[in-house]
């Protein structure tokens, strides 16, 4: 059993979510100005366009921050401390949350580059996980 | 007619012991004590109020959702004024703004600012992530120690940028420890040295127990009205000379930069810029330590320091008592209290200096504070520059 918050999925995000579950990681693409975003919105947050359209990222990036949780948010988390939480650059540009996962998070670093490791949660859950690459 | 002018005329915080009220209460009752205490400090009667300003965690879900609303009924006030205004610990130095604004265009004559927690007394708080909807569906599943978690990262990316070490953050710590040895209110008043600092437990790297803000209870009040009804009731006032207020994003990934806080830098350029002038005109500075890097980060925002720079301005204790630049004088949330959102404890304070009733802490002479709430995850920044003339 998954005890973990897991995402309230919306009509929004439900795309994104569903192609988690088929092992791909799919950003919003500009058509006007030609930047991804990351988290899905409905105009594009650099410029305002409204001619968005999905598209697969290579699930590959680098580490822009990290922290290693000593304590974890939450009773849910209690077993899994230490554990890395990480912000990275993706190579399309857009930026998000995740794990590092790593049996050596003493050996984590800003820049580090990094691969997606899809983890099926639950059953309708994958979430979009990173390892050292 | 002559401008309006608004000014701060009375102000109160409901004294704790250990970080708690003295006796049990309610969070509605901890804002009435500090509203009855500050508008005595003021000389106004309560039934004067016609504008309301408040923000808060309490009750909520429930009647603290619409928060001016419930605290109205309870004072059994009917403002033509309301703002509950909620930008994180920031939302009372916006609400100064705000007030300001209304009273000078007449929408009101008596302001009252109030905030309350009970947060330690309810042994409410733990380090779990916000409900993961809407645009948190994206990051509290990941487990970041929330707050501290995103503050972390900031800091992370701050050494990594600039070489920012665990010294300098603990310097800050330090120094606002030897502020809070000098008030009698202060919750920490121990000693407490850098070593102490980067021994104390490594919460979320590179953040240890000791750079993050206390969890106490807390209650505050602030009594805003006219300069000319001020003189009429013979009250020293404290003029409001400049405010700005922005905010960048909540969730950590949307920080345009984890290593520069944004937010404090619009704030900031638009309180100095309507005050008309510089930073060597400010006396006293009162900024918001939630962490000490959000001091670090806001110094350099504010402009006080270059970027990259905020870790050798406050080496060596310079913001301690005695130090060149006195910083967080009544031993901030790191020392004195911290009852979730903070920052209109920063304003009591920077009030009290002003008006030079700040006992052993008092800083000599000062006229002008400089006051800035930060909120969220680095998310807001809220500023006023206050004056005695």
């Amino acid at each position: 059993m998954y005890e973990k918050p897991l995402p309230a999925v919306d009509p929004e995000s439900a795309p994104y979510w569903s192609a988690l579950k088929d092992n791909r990681l799919i950003l919003k693409y500009c058509r006007d100005c030609g930047r991804h975003h990351f988290y899905p919105r409905a105009l594009c947050p650099h410029c305002h366009s409204d001619a968005l359209e999905w598209s697969d990222a290579r699930g590959t990036g680098s580490i822009y921050s990290f922290t290693v949780a000593r304590r974890p948010a939450g009773p849910a988390f209690k077993t899994d401390a230490p554990y890395v939480v990480a912000v990275i650059d993706l190579d399309e540009g857009a930026r998000m949350m995740t794990n590092i996962v790593t049996d050596d998070i003493d050996a984590v670093r800003i820049g580090q580059r990094v691969a997606v490791q899809f983890d099926a949660v639950t059953d309708d859950v994958t979430l979009p996980k990173f390892r050292l690459a | 007619m002559a401008k309006r002018e608004a000014v701060i005329v009375g102000v109160a915080d409901v004294p704790l012991k250990d970080g708690k009220v003295l006796t049990p209460m309610s969070v509605l009752q901890a804002q009435a004590l500090a509203a009855r205490d500050a508008l005595a400090d003021a000389g106004i009667p309560m039934r004067e109020v016609d504008g309301l300003l408040t923000a808060g965690l309490w009750g909520n879900p429930g009647p603290g959702l619409l928060p001016t609303v419930t605290l109205s009924e309870y004072l059994g006030l009917v403002p033509r004024f309301v703002d509950s205004t909620n930008i994180g610990g920031s939302a009372f130095e916006a609400h100064v703004a705000h007030a300001s604004m209304a009273i000078e265009a007449g929408r009101c004559e008596v302001a009252l600012i109030t905030y309350g927690s009970l947060q330690r007394s309810e042994v409410s708080r733990n380090l779990a992530g916000r409900p993961s909807v809407l645009t948190m569906q994206y990051e509290t599943p990941w487990g970041a120690p929330t707050p501290i978690g995103g503050y972390a990262m900031a800091a992370m990316r701050h050494m990594h940028e600039f070489g920012t070490t665990s010294e300098q953050l603990a310097e800050i710590a330090v120094a606002t420890r030897k502020w809070a040895a000098l008030n009698p209110g202060a919750t920490m008043r121990g000693p407490l040295s850098i070593e102490d600092v980067l021994k104390s437990p490594m919460i979320s790297d590179p953040l240890h127990l000791l750079d993050a803000c206390l969890v106490t209870d807390g209650g505050g009040a602030i009594v805003m009205t006219t300069a000319e009804h001020a003189k009429a009731l013979g009250r020293k006032a404290v003029h409001v000379r400049g405010y700005g207020e922005s905010h960048t994003h909540w969730t950590t990934a949307a920080m345009p930069d984890l290593a520069r806080h944004i937010a404090a830098e619009v704030s900031g350029r638009e309180a100095f810029a309507m005050a008309g002038i510089g930073h060597d005109a400010i006396d006293v500075v009162e900024i918001y330590d939630s962490f000490t890097i959000t001091v670090l980060m806001t110094l350099e925002a504010l402009g006080f320091c270059q970027r990259g720079e905020g870790g050798a301005f406050v080496s060596g204790q310079r913001t301690a008592p005695g130090g060149a630049f006195p910083l967080n004088t009544n031993g901030g949330g790191l020392s004195y209290a911290h009852p979730g959102m903070y920052g209109i404890f920063l304003l009591i304070e920077a009030v009290r200096q002003l008006r030079g009733e700040s006992g052993e802490r008092q800083i000599k002479d000062a006229v002008t504070a400089l006051v800035h709430g930060t909120g969220g995850m680095l998310s807001s920044g809220a500023t006023c520059i206050l004056s005695t003339r």
